[in-house]
């Protein structure tokens, strides 16, 4: 189950009968990654403060691993995580919204970026504290095995959280309660500023499943198909006998750390940034499927229009979207 | 009214509250096969199974974010901790998640989660096992602090932190489990987060203490009543977030002289905001300024002599109500 390459190879390509499946993929890594380029630019004209972490260069990750998953599971992540909430089906216009910190945002403005929350897609958070959520991810995991359901969680960090305790007591528990919960590092190889062989004494994450003995698997976090084979596997074993397991994506993030960070420079070059580039998740599997005759040049024309046009009512609906107001300072601090 | 010991009223409460409730179960090191480490436990495996009654392996912030997610799509935990002293390795769990999880989703979330155990100053445990902890609680938003003093609070109040909508911090007393106390009978006794109790009626000058202090303060306060003939009424906050200020100021308001007693090192502790809001809100009651009485600023020593000497005694609290009441 394991692979040990630096990526494993590309997954099985798509039937025609998954031509639709294809195409619904491409066009929510579109929307992801127009949605994060149209964030970065309202950041810059200040109409979005504080941190903004943009997941360009990852939207295989997060769009694969969901692609997997019912209504009725569950999705949680880290600070990076405007594509899982997208990915979860969340609304973009509420999501921007929250961006400008708004009234209708889906946390109501009081999340920002890091904090996105939409318990009707069963997405819990945008939490910003690296490794911190772990062990509640094992808790959800815990009340699907105490309700006897089937439902799972999908649970994403970076290889920033792997040196963290919660991610050894959290895989710890989840083995030892068999708590249908798949742990999706992506790894980016680097936390913020530190490259991960300065990080973890063992850069193979995968490898930490044999510890815990779950199963452990890496590949190709740039393919949205190996992800979603990765995943679904994963997910099955979660589904039909509460097996958690450790699936390490192996992906790059092309952008800084966050839009305070310059991309390139002080930890990694420019070179390698551009080459990593080549391997961009979207470009690949839209040229993947034009190749293969899944697509064609007018329907990708056209999805990307439709991407556009949804990204384009985002803003608008976040602009046109009130503040806050003052009396929400203090409520909900008690349920 | 039963007559049961501070322990056996929260077995009770835990026992009537899951027989009540099959999303609440219980959660903790040695809860289970051990029967709770200070024996609260007792009985709970054997009645609800190991579906309901966890053992955990040590893993504080471990199995305090399961309650937390467990808490978020619909059951309702009781985690408890062995001390809560081992609460710190939990504090990034209860401060940044399980306190501001409702407010960051706006409102869409929710943590009905209760941390339990005992704290506060024990016997010859040192530093790090004999401590008030509820310092490290009572300041963040989002979260309830519970110190229950008596058998009855322990019952009537766990209880209601068990039914509460919002994540609660209920610290006991180690100290205090064998301590016996009446406890109403009735089916479902509780006593509402949030309210004090004026424990012993008086009219010289008002005594807010909680837990172990409470027991201190009362001896003192009878000892004053005989020596000196000073008339001592005890406030007892019960929950010290939120805070019931209207019984405190009330009381105040009727002896116009206070004084806070707390076990915990005085700096920046309970006593600083109890004497900040009385004398913001009651400074024309008062004959004298409000008066504090705490531990040392020091962590707990082991020796005996030294240990007697960090927390405030029944003498030391005689002398303050003295000095507050002029008679020093």
């Amino acid at each position: 189950m394991a692979t040990t390459g630096r990526r494993s190879t590309a997954a099985r390509g798509l039937g025609r009968d998954e031509e639709k499946l294809g195409r619904e993929l491409l066009a929510q890594m579109q929307l992801i990654r127009r949605f994060e380029e149209k964030a970065a630019e309202m950041y810059a004209l200040g109409k979005i403060g504080g941190f903004l972490h943009l997941y360009i260069g990852q939207e295989a990750v997060a769009v694969g691993a969901i692609s997997t998953l019912r209504a009725d599971d569950y999705a949680i992540a880290g600070y990076r995580e405007h594509g899982h909430a997208l990915a979860k089906g969340s609304d973009p216009r509420r999501l921007m919204a929250e961006l400008f910190g708004r009234r209708d945002g889906v946390s109501k403005g009081k999340g920002g970026s890091m904090h996105l929350f939409d318990k009707s897609v069963n997405f819990l958070g945008g939490h910003a504290i690296v490794g911190g959520y772990l062990p509640i991810a094992a808790g959800v995991g815990f009340a699907i095995r105490y309700e006897s359901r089937d439902a799972v969680i999908l649970c994403f960090f970076g290889d920033g959280s792997v040196p963290q305790g919660e991610f050894h007591e959290s895989l710890n528990l989840a083995a030892l309660w068999k708590l249908p919960v798949v742990f999706i590092c992506e790894n980016n190889r680097y936390a913020m500023g530190t490259a991960i062989h300065r990080a973890l004494a063992q850069t193979e994450i995968f490898r930490f499943a044999e510890a815990y003995r779950i199963p452990g698997e890496a590949c190709d976090g740039m393919d949205v198909l190996a992800v979603r084979d990765a995943v679904g596997r994963a997910v099955a074993r979660a589904r039909e006998s509460g097996t958690p397991s450790l699936v390490e994506a192996r992906t790059y993030r092309f952008r800084g750390h966050s839009m305070r960070d310059p991309s390139t420079g002080l930890y990694r070059s420019k070179e390698e940034v551009e080459e990593e580039k080549k391997a961009d998740p979207i470009l690949t599997f839209r040229d993947r499927l034009l190749r293969e005759g899944l697509l064609d040049e007018a329907g990708w024309a056209a999805l990307a229009a439709e991407v556009e046009t949804r990204v384009g009512e985002a803003v608008a609906f976040a602009e046109a979207s009130p503040e806050p107001p003052a009396e929400w300072l203090v409520e909900d601090v008690y349920a | 009214m039963a007559v049961i010991t501070y322990r056996e009223a929260l077995n009770h409460a835990l026992r009537e509250e899951m027989e009540r409730d099959e999303r609440v179960f219980l959660m903790g090191e040695e809860v289970g096969v051990y029967g709770g480490a200070y024996k609260v436990s007792q009985g709970l495996l054997e009645k609800f199974g190991e579906r309901r009654v966890i053992d955990t392996p040590i893993c504080e912030s471990g199995f305090t974010g399961v309650g937390i997610g467990a808490a978020m799509v619909g059951l309702r935990p009781v985690v408890e901790m062995m001390t809560f002293n081992f609460a710190l390795l939990a504090l990034d769990q209860i401060v940044n998640h399980a306190a501001k999880l409702h407010y960051m989703s706006g409102g869409q979330f929710t943590v009905p989660l209760v941390i339990r155990g005992p704290g506060g100053p024990a016997h010859q445990l040192a530093a790090q096992h004999s401590q008030s902890m509820e310092t490290y609680f009572y300041h963040v938003p989002g979260l309830k602090v519970v110190r229950p003093t008596t058998a009855r609070d322990a019952k009537g109040l766990l209880k209601s932190a068990i039914r509460d909508e919002s994540p609660v911090i209920f610290i006991e007393s180690e100290v205090l489990y064998g301590v016996k106390g009446e406890v109403p009978d009735v089916a479902d006794f509780l006593i509402p987060l949030g309210v004090a109790e004026v424990k012993r009626e008086g009219k010289d000058v008002t005594v807010v203490a909680y837990s172990r202090m409470y027991y201190k303060v009362l001896e003192a306060a009878e000892e004053v009543e005989k020596t000196d003939g000073i008339s001592v009424e005890i406030v007892d906050p019960r929950t010290l977030r939120p805070m019931d200020t209207a019984t405190i100021l009330a009381s105040v308001r009727k002896t116009h002289r206070v004084l806070v007693a707390e076990a915990g090192a005085g700096f920046a502790g309970m006593g600083s905001e109890i004497a900040a809001f009385i004398t913001e809100e009651a400074f024309d009651d008062l004959d004298a300024p409000v008066a504090r009485i705490t531990g040392a600023n020091a962590p707990m020593p082991y020796a005996r002599n030294l240990e007697a000497l960090k927390t405030p005694s029944k003498e030391k609290i005689v002398d303050a109500i003295r000095r507050v009441c002029a008679v020093l």
